[in-house]
């Protein structure tokens, strides 16, 4: 049979799941990454990342609410969808992702969200005319409170919904994790570590997203970078990355000195079908280049513009070889047969349902969210300009 | 009889509607749902298969007879059941030649090795009907499910097509059917065995390497099957209880 080699069983020719379901576990993952961002200013008071804390939060809104839609077009019966919700089977683990991201959507993320923009929600309503008028009073559900005891309970409430929201982010890309590894039949997907290998990579690639489209957003808005800001989140990258790294470092290490029945084939697949997405864009220009240059400025004083040049540059790679990690685990996960004997090949198709064409579409989309949002509720400072210029005098 | 018109009522009451719920009980059991057999009670069997390597000559009429029974698209990579063919150096087991070309289809020509220090076997496959299936846990809709008499089926009016049952599977027994979009796997025949007869796989092997097996039935020949052989299941270690069982099973085989 064409692009298999070795033996597989028949019914393996074909891949299940195709580069739809790579998007899903890394658009989850930039949700709870850019969520659990947001978190450090709110609960644990670090000031200096402060001017991304409301863009980390409606990043996180715009991905999250693309997030079903990969896995919503790849089912043969989308229409039957709604039934994991009415008919879910408990003992399924992708039975609960419905809840999970409902939890997380509507409780953890809206409201938050509502409750940080409220004044700014209900002075805009006041100050509007017109469609926005009657838009951002439904925005406000019609109750313009504002007092300062109105706003210090908002504050509270949105407070211990951080506090909910971190193990929420956590346990919404732990449960993304274990969807793979918890399948048995998979060596490649099968080990406890998933769930946190998941997770961290979620963190890395939420917090080089947020630092890139900070870099973006101050571009655009032709206002100076906050360097403080910046330094912070990058510090924070580099530490979350090195966990990450360790980590798979240490799922590797594993599976080299078990070298259980499955490690030749696993071992031949790395080192042929996925050399370049593996070990080339992943590890090499994915991991350890980012981290060369995060450690290097944790190291050494560059100055400013150099140091901007080097984040941006780390979190490009960054994102790519989280990319590249999600592809990997996904799509590498199902180009071996299960008899350990021989090999498949994905095909990647352009304009079809699962083709190349529709995860453009669907990468492109949460930009085209944020916009809106953004345009909806700005969220820097309350119009006397940058929070973070505030925070730096 | 010393009875009060009270208590007459009242038991008679009683009686009535017990009787009456007992009636539409009785009326759901007969209906006989998910077999439409009168006579065919699911909770009285718990079915299986044995098969005896050493006959299989990998003629591939089961798989011709499956295909055409249960309406199995003529793909090369779409089967309910399927035969393998194995040729094995003795001294080394890790690295077993395999082919299954067409599945098995169009049946094996080459049924022996020239070389006297490798051996040549069939393995036909189907699905194992795991008394713990990784499939049946993974389905988010509860759409593939366990009968009461140990088969595992799918509801394909009810099945997502999110193809997790077919990563969860670790004998690659399930594809997705693009007629429907939604799964489709071994059905052990249900339609014939809750009707008394055997599997279109069985009935057509000529050499009676596959039987079907009820394993409530003590008259059941598995039974001196599984006692008198030694006997062996495809992945033990995966532990899914399947109950295909395999006389004479090689260590190579996957």
């Amino acid at each position: 049979m064409p692009g298999v080699e070795g033996f597989i069983y028949p019914n393996e020719l074909e891949l299940q799941w195709s580069v739809l379901i790579v998007l899903y576990p890394f658009i989850t993952g930039l949700v709870a990454g850019a969520f659990i961002l947001a978190s450090l200013e709110r609960v644990f008071n670090v000031e200096a990342v402060k001017p991304t804390y409301r863009l980390a939060l409606l990043t996180a809104l715009a991905f999250l609410l693309v997030a079903p839609l990969p896995l919503q077009l790849h089912l043969g019966h989308p229409e039957r969808s709604l039934e994991m919700y009415l008919t879910p089977h408990t003992q399924s683990a992708m039975a609960m992702f419905g809840f999970v991201y409902l939890w997380y959507l509507m409780v953890v993320l809206v409201l938050e969200i509502w409750l940080d923009y409220r004044r700014d929600i209900v002075l805009k309503w006041r100050a509007s005319t017109g469609l926005s008028k009657h838009l951002y009073g439904a925005m406000a559900l019609w109750s313009d409170n504002i007092s300062e005891s109105a706003l210090k309970l908002d504050d509270r409430i949105g407070r211990a919904l951080t506090v909910i929201g971190i193990p929420s982010a956590f346990l919404l890309h732990g449960y993304v994790g274990f969807i793979f590894g918890s399948i048995k039949a998979n060596p490649w997907w099968s080990t406890p570590l998933m769930p946190i290998v998941f997770l961290f990579s979620a963190i890395v690639s939420g917090i080089a997203c947020i630092l890139l489209l900070y870099f973006v957003t101050c571009w655009l808005r032709r206002v100076p970078v906050d360097m403080a800001c910046v330094d912070t989140i990058a510090k924070y990258l580099y530490y979350a990355f090195l966990v990450d790294f360790s980590l798979e470092m240490l799922d590797l290490i594993h599976r080299l000195y078990e070298a259980d029945e499955s490690f030749r084939a696993l071992d031949f697949m790395v080192k042929t079908r996925l050399f370049t997405s593996q070990i080339v864009l992943q590890i090499i220009l994915g991991t350890l280049v980012p981290l060369v240059l995060l450690g290097l400025s944790q190291l050494v004083t560059f100055r400013e513009k150099t140091r901007r040049v080097l984040y941006v540059l780390a979190g490009s790679l960054t994102m790519i070889g989280i990319f590249a990690m999600r592809w990997n685990v996904v799509i590498g996960g199902q180009l071996f047969s299960k008899s350990f004997l021989g090999y498949t090949t994905f095909k990647m198709e352009f304009a079809t349902r699962e083709g190349l064409l529709p995860a453009i579409v669907l990468m492109i989309l949460p930009f085209v969210i944020l916009w809106a949002l953004i345009r909806l509720l700005p969220p820097w400072g309350h119009g006397e300009g940058d929070r973070g210029s505030r925070a730096r005098e | 009889m010393d009875q009060d018109r009270r208590t007459f009522l009242g038991q008679t009451g009683k009686l009535l509607v017990l009787t009456a719920s007992a009636a539409i009980a009785w009326e759901h059991v007969l209906a006989g749902r998910p077999e439409d057999a009168p006579n065919y009670r699911s909770t009285d069997h718990w079915w299986g298969m044995s098969i005896d390597i050493e006959k299989c000559i990998g003629c591939g009429t089961c798989v011709r007879a499956c295909k055409t029974e249960n309406d199995v698209l003529r793909e090369e990579y779409m089967f309910r059941t399927w035969v393998e063919r194995y040729v094995v150096d003795p001294a080394d087991l890790d690295h077993p030649q395999v082919d299954s070309r067409n599945g098995g289809y169009d049946g094996f020509h080459e049924r022996e090795v020239l070389d006297p220090n490798l051996k040549m076997f069939f393995v036909p496959k189907l699905c194992n009907h795991c008394t713990h299936s990784p499939c049946v846990q993974v389905c988010p809709v509860g759409a593939t499910f366990e009968s009461p008499d140990g088969v595992v089926l799918v509801d394909k009016s009810y099945c997502l097509g999110c193809r997790y049952c077919v990563q969860a599977c670790p004998y690659g027994c399930r594809f997705i059917d693009p007629r429907t979009e939604t799964v489709d796997k071994c059905t052990l025949c249900y339609h014939r065995i809750t009707r008394g007869l055997t599997t279109a796989c069985s009935e057509t092997c000529p050499t009676g390497t596959r039987v079907l097996a009820d394993l409530k039935d003590p008259k059941d020949p598995i039974h001196a099957f599984l006692r008198e052989n030694m006997v062996q299941v495809l992945k033990p270690q995966m532990a899914t209880g399947s109950r295909v069982f395999y006389n004479g099973l090689d260590g190579s085989v996957r």
